[in-house]
């Protein structure tokens, strides 16, 4: 049986209550009647033999793009770069896609006889990923050859040793990447295209850049005229990377891109009740849901996180494909759609979504107040095409406990932005042109990126960009459970029960609102007609 | 009449201080002090004026004699029983002569400067620290005409403010109250003196970020002190740690750039500072930090926040303190007392030097400190008073004072 598309479910009487996540638990919520949920498409078919895929794209490249072999030869100098830990969510099962691609380049790699090879972690500004990370994205056999003699190394934008101006876009933006990979004969990215966002010339441009670049982009002017970022075509975000991109490959450096798309089977079988659709729920599914929740209900935040951070997801990949990168990215984007889009007829006053405990920037670590505020108003609300779901004006309520917690050790910049910068104004514009400066040059910040494992002093700054957008949009903000200091610090609204919520959102959006939720996992992006 | 009695009585002084585990000011009722019948303090001489009080501060130290955790290094320079209350406004019904000489008719409103100094107790010649102007640190206050006493309302011989009976002050201790000025912002000179003397003490340099811990009414009244002393001339920055939201918003009006909830002020100083942090301490840092509370926490939270080389002011009085000394020796910082006034470098417009006092007028005017005063409570309700002056920042207040103008009391 083919996987069922996307479905909009209109809430009526009959319909059973709603799962929601909320952080490290779960809540399920009744939603008023005429209310529509909408859930993702099941996942798609994997491929049957990955590897077999995988040579098959690197040998028939899409684009104006030789075969990989035809581009390796002994002397030549080559680097592999790839996505970081942010990637995929949860983090997938043994093999990693990156290991089942890298392995395959490394294998004709040696058969060209290429001896100089090194592999870059294409960090940008996020944390340094430890060695069980390495490990588990890489395998063992890589990191071992690989690692110990300094040939697999994480991209670091703050050495100006390691980095080189490539020169100014016709906007006048700065190219500033990896000199190693901007250097070598050829650069080979391995990608993971988990949302539409990723991918593209952003790999390369966003990946492996300084700040000095990522600034041109990663700014809340870029973010609001990016509707949205998730959407290519409309993406001011991706129209700078674009142009950097094409600076990059008139700058001589030689890209082999390599895309790779998975399915949306995020969670293992002892948690599919939640990528079902509840009045489909069997005895297994509730028995799962209640034994589930009563444990989480029992256990500290602090130990559900690490059961829930161990688990792995068992994405499969669905398609891989190789060649030059427009014209791989192309391809990939379509398959993004094929496995995440639901059309959805019209915007809704009020949508609301249930957070989970990770995001892209907190895998192994705590999801901060600000990426909540990101991981609903930068990621979900942005999972759109054409028009976002929440009409203008309209109001967001998001269900994540949202406690005052940071990690010192990954998002030391985080806690100074969210008690200094945020207590002072919550605009992106006056925080960019007030703060973001004295973050990114901070010396501590620069230090705990370059030899720790903290997200660079500027990141929260970025995480506050990517919701301007929605900023911008909505006429109100509130989160169910939230800590209320936390929630108000974000500048947003706090209610005890949905019930409330609603209450609060009629004073925004009338006695009568339209409601839409989005029901995750997995994740989808929104085709709004 | 009625006055608070401090006697010298172990049993109550033990008592006192159980209760005090419960909150400061607790004791008032089992401890020490008593509200007894007084007559007033008789005048050892001419020099000498009856002042009757009209409001009369609750300061910390009070809070810690009455609570016993001050240290025992007073001991010697305290002399019993003694009616405390050293932030005193009152009226002199028989007139007087104040500090520089000038006569004051009866009814004339007074402060009165506290220190018991050389002059007090008609030492002559008087000690070097007095002769140089710097009364507060006077060699002598256990000898002459008077019992030992480090200021009124510590002093046998007398009396204090917290008395319906009045005081007896010496014409070196006699300031008159400015026109204009209210009782409040008369009561509040006295507490705002130690704030100048301190900010004076901190060296700032031009360029300087300064870190405040504490912000009770020393804490604020010092933030005040910088900003309209110290900054016009330096341009310093001033970070300010404060525990409850009516104190953060009171910081930011007396002047602070920053004010942050005190574990978050090493973090803000970090910041300011653009420094890295080694083993939990800075390896830059503020350049003066002004301790405001003179615990074993705050000193420490000083010497992490401090730069090398920096230098920590204790504004608030410490007792026996646990600190570890490695950053001060490791980092050659220099740490001082900031303890009453007396005069100072800054001079007037003939050139003359300032007494502190003077200047501290000066801030109540300039900055509006009288506001700071959040409670007023009559003697009979001494219990009350101390308990809310005890937590005074949970309970929105900053400084809670007797009224003994045959006024109920109001709160702010």
């Amino acid at each position: 049986m083919s996987p069922r598309p996307g479905f909009v479910l209109e809430v009526d009487r009959s319909t059973p209550p709603t799962l929601y996540w909320h952080g490290e638990r779960f809540r399920m919520e009744r939603l008023p009647e005429g209310s529509r949920v909408i859930y993702a498409p099941e996942p798609l078919d994997p491929l049957g033999d990955p590897s077999a895929a995988i040579r098959h794209a690197l040998r028939h490249p899409l684009g104006d793009k030789d075969p990989l072999p035809a581009l390796l030869h002994p002397g030549m100098k080559l680097t592999i770069a790839f996505d970081d830990i942010s990637l995929p969510l949860p983090p997938m099962e043994r093999p990693d896609i990156r290991q089942l691609v890298i392995e395959q380049v490394l294998d004709m790699a040696a058969d060209a006889g290429v001896d100089d090879v090194e592999l870059i972690v294409a960090l940008a500004l996020h944390r340094r990923m430890t060695e069980p990370e390495l490990r588990h994205a890489l395998g063992d056999r890589i990191y071992d050859a690989f690692a110990p003699n300094g040939l697999l190394t994480q991209h670091d934008a703050e050495d100006p040793d390691a980095l080189v101006h490539l020169g100014l876009t016709d906007q006048g933006e700065d190219v500033e990447i990896n000199k190693r990979a901007a250097e070598s004969d050829l650069l080979v990215y391995v990608n993971i295209n988990l949302v539409a966002m990723d991918g593209g010339h952003k790999s390369v441009a966003t990946g492996l850049a300084s700040y000095k670049s990522l600034r041109h982009h990663h700014n809340p002017q870029t973010m609001q005229r990016s509707r949205s970022f998730m959407d290519q075509h409309k993406s001011e975000l991706h129209s700078a990377n674009w142009r950097m991109g094409k600076l990059i490959a008139d700058s001589g450096v030689n890209v082999f891109q390599i895309e790779t798309n998975l399915n949306n089977d995020a969670f293992p079988p002892a948690f599919n009740f939640l990528q079902k659709r509840e009045w489909e729920w069997g005895v297994k599914d509730r028995l799962a849901y209640l034994g589930a929740s009563k444990v989480l209900d029992r256990t500290p935040a602090k130990y559900a996180r690490q059961v829930f951070h161990s688990v792995k997801a068992p994405h499969r990949m669905t398609s891989v494909q190789a060649g030059e990168v427009e014209a791989v990215h192309a391809v990939t984007t379509d398959n993004v759609w094929k496995q995440q889009g639901v059309v959805v007829e019209g915007q809704t006053d009020i949508l609301s979504m249930g957070l989970p405990y990770i995001s892209p920037y907190n895998v192994n670590s705590i999801l901060n107040p600000i990426l909540v505020a990101c991981l609903g108003l930068g990621y979900f609300f942005n999972m759109y095409r054409g028009k976002p779901l929440v009409r203008e004006g309209g109001v967001v309520i998001m269900s994540h406990p949202t406690p005052w917690e940071f990690s010192p050790v990954h998002h030391p910049s985080y806690i100074d932005f969210f008690e200094q910068v945020l207590s002072e104004t919550t605009d992106p514009i006056e925080i960019a042109n007030g703060f973001e400066e004295s973050f990114a040059t901070d010396p501590w910040y620069i230090h705990l990126y370059r030899t720790g494992h903290a997200y660079h002093g500027v990141h929260p700054f970025y995480m506050w960009y990517w919701c301007a957008h929605a900023l911008q949009h909505l006429g109100a903000v509130i989160i169910v459970g939230g800590d209320p200091a936390a929630v108000h610090r974000l500048g947003f609204r706090v209610a005890s029960t949905m019930a409330d919520a609603l209450e609060m959102a009629n004073d925004i959006v009338g006695t009568s609102p339209t409601l839409t939720h989005i029901h995750t996992p997995p994740i989808f992006m929104s085709d709004v007609q | 009449m009625k006055a608070l009695v401090f006697e010298r009585n172990l049993p109550r002084f033990a008592a006192s201080r159980v209760a005090s585990v419960f909150g400061s000011g607790r004791g008032a009722g089992i401890g020490p002090l008593q509200l007894l019948d007084a007559l007033p303090p008789e005048a050892p001489d001419s020099d000498w004026f009856h002042l009757r009080p009209l409001l009369s501060g609750i300061c910390g130290s009070d809070l810690a004699t009455l609570d016993g955790r001050s240290s025992r290094y007073f001991e010697d320079i305290v002399s019993f029983p003694f009616v405390p209350g050293h932030e005193v406004v009152g009226v002199l019904d028989g007139g007087g002569v104040d500090y520089s000489g000038t006569v004051m008719a009866p009814g004339t409103r007074a402060i009165i400067e506290p220190v018991l100094g050389c002059a007090p107790r008609h030492i002559v010649p008087p000690c070097p620290q007095c002769g140089s102007g710097h009364y507060g640190l006077c060699g002598n206050l256990a000898l002459g005409v008077i019992s030992p006493g480090l200021q009124t309302g510590f002093c046998a011989d007398t009396g204090g403010g917290w008395s319906a009976a009045g005081l007896v002050a010496h014409r070196s201790q006699l300031h008159a109250v400015p026109d204009g000025f209210s009782d409040e912002d008369a009561v509040i000179v006295e507490p705002t003196a130690c704030a100048v003397h301190a900010a004076l003490s901190g060296d700032i340099q031009p360029g300087d970020s300064v870190a405040v811990i504490g912000a009770g009414t020393l804490g604020l009244t010092t933030i005040a002190a910088l900003h309209h002393l110290i900054r016009p001339a330096t341009s310093c920055t001033v970070l300010a740690g404060a525990k409850h939201p009516h104190q953060r918003r009171v910081a930011e009006a007396m002047g602070a750039d920053t004010v942050v909830p005190p574990d978050q002020l090493a973090r803000a100083v970090r910041r300011q500072a653009g420094s890295l942090v080694l083993a939990g301490r800075l390896t830059g840092g503020a350049d003066v930090v002004f301790d405001c509370v003179g615990s074993s926490e705050s000193l420490s939270q000083a010497l992490a926040m401090v730069r090398p080389r920096g230098r920590v002011v204790v504004v608030g009085m410490p007792a026996k303190v646990s600190v570890d000394l490695a950053p001060l020796w490791h980092r050659e910082l220099t740490l001082v007392g900031a303890y009453a006034y007396g005069t100072e470098s800054t001079t007037g417009p003939g050139g003359e030097p300032r007494r502190t006092f003077e200047l501290a007028i000066d801030l109540v005017t300039q900055a509006g400190l009288g506001s700071l005063v959040s409670a007023a409570y009559p003697l009979d309700r001494y219990e009350e008073a101390l308990v809310h002056a005890g937590a005074a920042g949970r309970r929105g207040a900053v400084k809670v004072v007797f009224d003994l103008r045959n006024r109920k009391g109001h709160n702010r």
